[in-house]
């Protein structure tokens, strides 16, 4: 069954007619050639196909496309205009917090929105008390990405990367 | 994945009518669940009914100090509440123990209470499994049964309810708000998931067609002094080995009340009424904590795989009760 | 041996591949643009071990959308059968559970997946044996094991060696079945334009993919075009070709004129790109008092696939490790009906040294010594098994380093005492070695046009770092800047390169850059003018092996256990590792600490469970298999001692991919014994085997 859906993608109005059973990651890869977010598992598992979906961090791999109409989505193509890098995308360089690359854009994507829970006040399994998040600690970030899983081991520079990214005011 | 028709629904009673009048219809929510069940022919809809919309998405404070979460309610925002933390602060640790930050984005309330075993046979349908195909056996009872159910298993079936947000529920004793075609009715979270017995195919006590509306917590003073353990594999992003949701009140060095609830280890959220019971106007000391935890646990019928359920569990419940005695989280 | 003179190498740049991957614009294998794609879905048995009796594919090939429906009865002959993996709908056999049987191509990835579960199979289905254990009577002994190393060594009178040694350690070992799990799936693309076969593919080699799809398909290899430049991980399962490679080129056969796409499920990984094979391993150590060893005997019972051998390495490591003059390595196979076994991050030594390098902690404490003298008093002045002497050895200065570094002077020997919050602590220490290899048969080109140097080469960069390290040796091979090198890898249409694996990428790839870099300014001088060319292979003699020449390194492990529930967690972690030259020390540290997080992944986590009754992997997902989170990898570093290795190669280098997980998953295991007093032989360590 067929089904037309409306998405923002990276800036850009897309329209499509798709297969009700499309997921968004494959609406994204395999109809509007958005290749950045990744399939790695296609069960919500790994974190690969992540995207900022009306500003919030998502696995695309369990959404229907056409649940998802009308949606504003970022992926980390879309971060980085013109080849400009996001400074989170410019840390993860800078650090080498990255290795075959499959699941960095969805690192990038589930960072930038992690930041901004973050700078909202939201909690994660690790906060202790309930003032506000300033500045996230090292504990806190891991704990945050960890739905973002990465085979290589790129964990230690993902988290040197994102805490320079907040020292540089990635996260006011 | 099979074909199907796909409406957004704009109303909940519509939404309700919609999916009772087929019998192959159900409601779609963050999806989190449900599509991943599509993906592995689990769950075979022909009409998918999306309730994402509908405005259920408002935590509200009633009269008299109760709280009234929308089914919609995403899980991190519901996790993030400020009410839910100072009030409810084990609700809070449990959701987010769960799952991912990205999972906890999308997935509901409702979603959250329907979600279905994650035991691997269920999940795999070239394997007999009760759950999926009354009567075609059980492949987990003597199978890889590590992740399985140590208390209120049957011969049918030995899968765990694997939600984290269910067992602070139980221990809060929250009660599901629920429309159907005959009107709403209320069901304590207690009752709503059921044990597997002779029937593993019904989770829940939902009819066709019900349709979870909201979730109200009670006010409940003991809440505020509460916290969720959970015990993984790893340090994130992992089921429950066993999971405990506990609230305690001391006063003048006794027990005054007390809630507790154990994940991980049985078909719905374990809510420990042995333990709660010894543990009533109880001595609040070690050894207390101790009898009460091998109270609840006495019954347990460990499988090949989960003998380690049982001391992992009492511990657990004892260690908590510990922190939570010295006012540590 | 003529040395480069460095100037590029040793500096740190960052990656070059960087800034496309940081964007996600990188093309990985699936992601190749190609004109009207189809897709393909294969079908998989459901039993163990029998024979197709009948495939019923008439619901499946109804579907609105379907291209070809694919069976034995039906598919393109295959040429060569020498590699049974590879035989592909070629006959009714069924050999592992999960085999293909069939494969729909499709105009969308929702219509083949919906089709091929409407395909049903129905089986003569045999009784299947799965039980891997080491009390079977039938393990043999193969011809040899991975990689070519006799299966067997003997020296003097091991047994009785032992059994009259004033200290005798004998403890039996195992670790589970593991899988690779790259978080790209095994993926390619097949078109067919007339007899002609392009596949982008996902792959370590793509000569020898193409090698070997050639004559698995009957074709002259000119006939076969392998496309990947980039490569979302590998480990050593994209090191050979699988049954994915061959069923997308035949089902493009019956999709004329379509690109044909395959991207294996997660759950498909667990079945169709190879295995780490359990192993059950029995090690002896017979020593004096005072700790020096009389005689080591380490025997290794692993599993392999009936239709098609594979020998993991298991005890070489020990051949190499400790002087002894009594000595013994076994290696026994159990041929079951599961899925061939492959590589998987350094064969052979990733378990061997787990259990060698527990039993030695053992014999520390049965001897009362240190865990890190007693490895000193059994240094090796030579390969104790060949007697070669050493082209660089420095366990020992890696040793005292991390120690220095560690804290390791601080360390109560008695386990248990350690205590915080209800935290049990503790420290642990283990060694780390790997071969270094290189590969006969690469050849690199250079070119002169325009002010740049265009370098040709069939390498591959996994995350390894190629793109880059390669670049920085062309630089310093020409004596010019890093930015005069236009390099190109990933290809067979470029010069032939020997596969990305034994850690021997750089060393093999970066000799021929060096080789005809040196023939180019023989032949045009400092003056190139524009199109000037040159080639050459990696020289004669590179594998020479006059010297023994191996990487050493240390692991440093503190965890953390819980003593009322058995969570262990990490608490810091270091490596220090001796591997000749690195060539760029960002890229190298990526790939250490990569290797020691696979390390601690599987020291804690990883364990492939095969239910028996059904021949399968039960936890065939990321939810089932566990591999080591963010929030698992707490304080983990890895440093190196600075050293030239003039005998290796004439960049000074080794080899860094795989030494990085060697040893760790022993110093964990080492560190929870100090933390708790309880010695755990059985990985993963998981809390139920703290508890019980």
């Amino acid at each position: 069954m067929k089904a037309s859906i409306t998405l923002q993608v990276d800036g850009r109005q897309r329209s499509l007619s798709l297969d009700t059973r499309t997921t968004l990651l494959d609406a994204l890869r395999e109809h509007l050639g958005v290749k950045a977010p990744k399939k790695g598992c296609d069960h919500g598992q790994c974190g690969a196909c992540t995207v900022l979906m009306d500003g919030r961090r998502v696995t695309t791999c369990l959404s229907l496309a056409v649940a998802c109409d009308g949606a504003i989505v970022t992926t980390a193509e879309g971060l980085a205009p013109g080849g400009r890098l996001h400074p989170v995308q410019q840390a993860f360089l800078d650090h080498d917090a990255l290795q075959c690359g499959y699941c960095t854009p969805g690192q990038i994507c589930s960072t930038v929105g992690m930041l901004e829970e973050a700078k909202a006040g939201h909690p994660s399994f690790v906060t202790q008390g309930l003032s506000p998040q300033a500045n996230l600690n090292d504990s806190e970030i891991r704990e945050r990405m960890s739905g973002n899983l990465c085979r290589c081991g790129a964990y230690v520079n993902i988290v040197a990367a994102i805490r320079d990214a907040i020292g540089k005011g990635a996260m006011p | 994945m099979s074909p199907f028709e796909y409406e957004r629904a704009t109303d909940a009673s519509a939404a309700v009518a919609r999916v009772s009048a087929r019998p192959n219809a159900v409601f779609l929510g963050g999806g989190t669940n449900l599509v991943d069940h599509m993906r592995l022919g689990i769950a075979r809809p022909e009409l998918v009914v999306d309730v994402s919309r509908l405005p259920l998405r408002a935590i509200e404070r009633l009269p008299g100090g109760a709280v009234r979460i929308g089914a919609g309610v995403r899980n991190s925002d519901l996790a993030a509440d400020g009410t839910i933390r100072s009030q409810y602060p084990v609700l809070s640790q449990a959701l987010l123990a769960g799952a991912s930050g990205q999972l906890r984005n999308l997935a509901t309330t409702a979603g959250n209470l329907l979600q279905r075993t994650r035991c691997a046979y269920f999940q795999d349908v070239t394997v007999p499994c009760n759950k999926r195909e009354p009567g075609s056996g059980c492949s987990a009872i003597e199978g890889h049964n590590r992740d399985h159910a140590i208390l209120g298993a049957s011969q049918q079936c030995v899968a765990v309810h694997p939600s984290d947000m269910a067992v602070a529920l139980a221990a809060l004793d929250a009660t599901v708000v629920v429309l159907g075609r005959q009107g709403e009715r209320r069901i304590p979270v207690v009752e709503f998931h059921r044990l597997p017995g002779s029937s593993p195919q019904r989770e829940t006590v939902l009819e066709h067609g019900e349709l979870i509306t909201a979730v109200e917590l009670p006010a409940l003073p003991v809440a505020q002094h509460s916290a969720y353990y959970k015990v993984r594999d790893r340090a994130s992003y992992a089921f429950a080995l066993v999971s405990v949701a506990a609230a305690l009140q001391i006063s003048d060095g006794r027990v005054a009340d007390v809630r507790i609830a154990f994940g991980g280890l049985a078909h719905k959220p374990w809510r420990a009424v042995r333990a709660e019971a010894s543990l009533r106007g109880a001595p609040a000391t070690e050894e207390s904590y101790r009898r009460a935890a091998a109270a609840e646990l006495a019954d347990a019928r460990p499988l090949k795989h989960n003998a380690f359920k049982v001391p992992m569990a009492r511990n657990t419940l004892q260690m908590l009760l510990r922190h939570l005695t010295a006012g540590v989280r | 041996m003529d040395m480069l003179e460095a100037r590029a190498i040793g500096v740190d740049r960052e990656r070059m591949d960087g800034k496309l991957k940081v964007m996600g614009t990188a093309p990985y294998a699936f992601e190749q643009s190609v004109d009207r794609p189809a897709y393909l879905h294969p079908v998989q048995s459901t039993i163990a071990r029998g024979r197709i009796h009948s495939i019923d594919t008439s619901a499946a090939g109804r579907l609105e959308g379907v291209i070809a429906v694919i069976t034995h009865w039906n598919a393109p002959r295959l040429a060569s059968d020498g590699n049974r993996e590879l035989w592909v709908l070629q006959s009714n056999e069924v050999h592992f559970r999960g085999q293909f049987i069939a494969a729909v191509v499709a105009e969308t990835l929702e219509v083949a997946r919906c089709a091929a579960e409407l395909v049903r199979a129905e089986y003569e289905t045999a009784a299947h044996d799965v039980g891997f254990s080491a009390g079977r009577d039938d393990l043999y002994a193969p011809e040899a094991v991975n990689a070519g190393y006799p299966t067997d060594t003997d020296q003097g009178d091991a047994e009785a060696a032992f059994n009259g040694a004033e200290v005798r350690l004998d403890a039996t070992y195992s670790t589970p079945m593991e899988h690779n799990q790259p978080m790209e799936p095994h993926t390619t693309i097949a078109l067919w334009e007339s007899d002609k076969l392009t596949l982008y593919d996902s792959t370590q080699s793509v000569h020898s993919v193409r090698t070997v799809v050639a004559k698995t398909l009957g074709l002259r290899p000119e006939q076969v075009h392998v496309v990947s430049p980039y490569v979302g991980g590998g480990f050593g399962s994209k090191g050979e070709t699988h049954a994915h490679n061959i069923l997308a080129a035949l089902a493009a056969l019956r999709a004329p004129g379509r690109a044909v796409k395959l991207a294996l499920t997660r759950q498909q990984m667990f079945t169709l790109a190879g295995h780490r094979t359990p192993t059950i391993q029995r090690f002896r150590l017979g020593a004096t008092r005072d700790g020096h060893l009389n005689a080591i005997i380490h025997e290794v019972v692993e599993q392999t696939s009936r239709f098609q051998e594979f020998a993991e390495q298991t005890a070489v490591p020990t051949r190499l490790m400790y002087a002894a003059p009594n000595r013994r390595t076994r290696h026994r196979l159990a041929a079951l009906d599961v899925p061939k076994p492959s590589w998987m991050r350094a064969p052979g030594e990733t378990p061997g040294m787990f259990a060698g390098e527990v039993a030695m902690d053992e014999l520390a404490v049965a001897c009362g010594l240190d865990p890190i003298e007693l490895r000193v008093r059994n240094e090796p002045e030579h390969d104790p098994e060949s007697g070669s002497p050493w082209g660089s050895r420095h366990l020992v200065e890696c040793l005292r380093e991390g120690a220095r570094r560690f804290g390791w002077s601080r360390r109560d020997p008695r386990p248990g005492r350690r205590s915080e919050d209800g935290w049990l602590t503790g420290i642990g220490v283990a060694s780390a070695t790997y071969p270094r290899y290189v590969l006969m048969g690469s050849r690199a080109s250079i070119r002169f046009d325009e002010g740049r140097y265009e370098v040709r080469i069939g390498a591959a960069d996994l995350g390894t770092g190629t793109w880059t390290a390669l670049t920085q040796i062309a630089a310093d091979a020409l004596e010019c800047s890093p930015e005069a090198i236009h390099l190109e890898i990933g290809d067979t249409d470029l010069p032939n390169a020997t596969v990305a694996g034994g850690s021997s990428g750089i060393s093999s790839w970066g000799w021929a850059i060096v080789a005809a870099a040196q023939e180019f300014r023989r032949r045009h001088g400092s003056r190139p003018p524009a199109g000037a060319e040159a080639s050459a292979d990696t020289p004669e003699g590179a594998d020479d092996e006059t010297f023994a020449q191996h990487s050493f390194g240390a692991q440093f492990a503190e965890v953390r256990v819980n003593a009322a529930t058995g969570e262990v967690r990490l608490a810091r972690m270091l490596g220090v590792f001796s591997a000749g030259r690195i060539i760029n020390p960002r890229l190298a540290r990526s790939q250490l600490i990569g290797g020691m997080t696979m390390g601690l992944s599987m020291a804690l986590h990883e364990e492939s469970v095969m239910d028996e009754r059904l021949g399968h992997i039960v936890n065939h997902d990321f939810a089932g298999y566990h591999i080591a989170t963010n929030a698992d990898v707490v304080n983990l570093d890895a440093v190196w001692l600075e050293e030239i290795d003039d005998r290796s190669t004439p960049m000074g280098s080794r080899g860094i991919g795989e030494i990085g997980i060697v040893g760790a998953a022993a110093a964990i295991a080492n560190a929870v014994y100090h933390a708790t007093g309880k010695r755990i032989r059985a990985l993963p360590i998981t809390p139920d085997k703290l508890l019980t």
